[in-house]
């Protein structure tokens, strides 16, 4: 290609090179059959059957996808709370000490405004802050109680999650919990969340 | 001219006649003989003594050769390496179990690169045990091939490798809450880690599960008793995801993800899901606890940010710090780390008067996008009072801001995302201090 004499490399001879190493590449691939081209997809993995992903798929969604069926009540949720959840949270929802202190649950915000970012100790709660209460369901059957995640029935997280929401004063006293009344749950906090705005660029503090 | 006093800069001031410098020099220029000298336990007295600057190298000394000190046969080659007892960094400081964290010891660091067991932790449900034969990763929902894929299935495609931090989106909340003058770069900000991971880009895994163009948001579920899920939008996906497998040329740690981790480059760290087994791509996001209740961010208007995940410029001196006491005066090393989830660090500024006046610090090697980057510059401390400071920029143009800058922006309720301004007071008799409070 280029001359290593004179460093002047003649157009017209560049040029035939060229085409030359393109036919090369062609034929290359033709010679080894695609073995090294690089496919949209590899054929790799096997599929996923139905039940192989149903095993697994068990979150729910806040518009009640995934919601089982079955049912619970506060009443029923009370009496599995005290021996599910209430070393961790305490008796009635309002944490206890250990390494880390297990969350408080219970409790509703007075104020107006939503001021937890004007107020360091103000404490989140399912009351004062959860936006959605799909939530409660699904982390409580999939993550609950801690020692032993998982080992809840769909009735039991039923009834555990129409307790809170009765503690929290969203649901009355003794309310009974379904897929239906579940997903007409609002929750206090549900309009407060706003999507990122941060950016990045020069000037910017937020 | 005389090396500035209590100055800042990347160089001594040469010329002239300080005597140390030049001692110093002259001395470096004669290291051979030198060494020898102290081979043959002489006494450096008539070497380090009225050697002026200009003085030709001394010629050695004959009998300084000869002799040579009995010497230890070392131990033998091991399987796998260890430290030397005298130089074994700080732990990890390991609180909570089974919901637990421990923190990296910045302090102890050099350069870029976190070792793989010196990585920070935070896992929800303890460390779990995953045999990689049976391991599987599943894409489903909005996918035309739901997959079930082996980790050395996940092997065989094309793999990358890159250098990125991992950063818990609660580093440095201590610092916002309850700052303290003994707190160390470890307690302050020992919740980033930087590792080379080596994997495969999550778009190549997509594209062959076939994913429809009508999924917006994925949820990542890790294979950990509490089922950590997260939902991340698609766009991430196609940009720059990862599912690794490796981390410093080695297999994932267990608390780092053993046998596969998401790898999200410079997005919160509880995002990055480790042992992750399950991917379900939709159209809207699942609003776990985990994205709604815990890693938001309420803001002073009355309302929380919520998927914020980027995580904005940062910098940290770690040398010196808080456990150290400067000995004595003189030029020395101002070093830390600077990183940013949106691309590379571009400068460091770094000063020594609490914030008056900047100068910009030596970037050392490669600033690679979304990685720690180690920054440094000399400073000559003359026995004074100084609060050193640094402050990154990124390639967005976007500034580290002061802590009070931060407040004011969100309110004092937020302790998410505190990248602030921060630093150390060194005092006279040189005791070090953590300094949050900026101008």
């Amino acid at each position: 290609m280029t001359n290593q004499a004179t460093g002047h490399r003649p157009r017209a001879t560049g040029f035939a090179v060229f085409l030359l190493c393109i036919s090369a590449l062609g034929a290359c691939q033709v010679a080894d059959g695609g073995k090294t081209a690089t496919p949209s997809t590899y054929g790799l993995g096997t599929a996923a059957s139905a039940a192989e992903i149903a095993a697994l798929n068990t979150d729910v969604a806040p518009d009640g996808e995934g919601l089982p069926r079955g049912s619970g009540d506060a009443t029923k949720g009370a009496a599995m709370y005290a021996t599910q959840c209430a070393s961790c949270h305490g008796a009635k929802g309002e944490g206890a000490p250990g390494n880390p202190p297990g969350p408080v649950l219970v409790g509703r915000e007075p104020r107006e405004g939503f001021p937890f970012g004007n107020d360091p100790k103000l404490v989140r709660t399912i009351g004062n802050y959860w936006p959605a209460a799909t939530t409660l369901f699904d982390y409580i059957k999939r993550t609950m109680p801690l020692s032993a995640p998982g080992s809840l029935s769909d009735d039991d997280v039923y009834s555990l999650t129409a307790y809170l929401l009765a503690a929290n004063e969203i649901l009355p006293a003794g309310a009974s919990l379904d897929s239906a009344s579940l997903m007409a749950v609002r929750m206090p906090a549900r309009d407060k969340f706003v999507p990122d705005n941060r950016r990045g660029g020069r000037g910017e503090v937020r | 001219m005389s090396p500035r006093k209590g100055s800042l800069g990347h160089e001594p001031a040469k010329a002239g006649a300080d005597s140390d410098i030049t001692r110093r020099e002259a001395l470096g220029g004669i290291a051979g003989s030198v060494g020898a000298v102290i081979a043959a336990g002489l006494p450096l007295t008539s070497v380090d003594q009225g050697a002026p600057a200009s003085a030709p190298p001394a010629a050695p000394t004959p009998t300084a050769l000869t002799g040579t000190p009995a010497r230890l046969v070392g131990a033998p080659t091991s399987a796998v390496g260890t430290r030397s007892p005298f130089a074994t960094p700080a732990g990890r400081t390991p609180v909570g179990n089974p919901v637990g964290s421990s923190l990296t010891p910045l302090h102890s660091l050099s350069g870029t690169i976190t070792p793989s067991d010196l990585h920070f932790e935070r896992h929800h449900a303890g460390v779990p045990t995953i045999d990689p034969a049976t391991h599987r990763l599943v894409i489903h929902g909005l996918v035309d091939r739901p997959l079930s894929l082996t980790v050395d299935d996940i092997r065989r495609f094309p793999q990358v490798t890159r250098v990125h931090f991992v950063e818990c989106s609660g580093n440095s909340r201590p610092v916002w809450i309850s700052p303290a003058p003994d707190m160390t770069p470890q307690r302050t900000d020992g919740l980033t880690s930087n590792s080379e991971w080596t994997g495969v880009p999550l778009a190549t895994l997509f594209r062959e599960a076939g994913a429809q163009s009508a999924a917006t948001w994925f949820l990542a579920e890790g294979g950990d008793a509490c089922l950590m899920t997260r939902s991340i939008p698609m766009e991430k996906a196609l940009d720059d995801a990862l599912i690794v497998w490796a981390q410093n040329g080695e297999q994932l740690r267990p608390e780092q993800g053993f046998p596969l981790r998401l790898l999200l480059p410079g997005w919160e760290g509880n995002t990055n899901v480790k042992w992750v087994r399950r991917l379900e791509l939709g159209t809207k996001p699942w609003m776990t606890r985990w994205e709604t209740s815990k890693y938001t961010d309420p803001l002073k208007d009355g309302t929380a940010r919520i998927f914020s995940f980027v995580m904005d410029a940062k910098s940290i001196i770690t040398s010196p710090a808080v456990p150290a006491k400067l000995e004595s005066r003189g030029w020395r090393p101002v070093s830390g780390i600077a990183w940013s989830g949106r691309g590379r660090i571009t400068k460091v500024e770094i000063s020594a008067d609490n914030g008056a006046t900047w100068h910009e610090a030596e970037i050392q090697g490669p600033a690679l996008p979304k990685a720690h980057t180690r920054f440094t510059m000399m400073w000559n401390w003359d026995g004074q009072q100084a609060i050193l400071l640094s402050r990154a920029t990124d390639e967005t143009g976007y500034v580290q801001p002061t802590r009070k800058a931060l407040m004011d922006a969100r309110g004092t309720g937020t302790d998410y995302h505190n990248n602030a301004v921060r630093g150390w007071r060194v005092e006279p008799d040189g005791s070090v201090f953590f300094h949050w409070e900026t101008a």
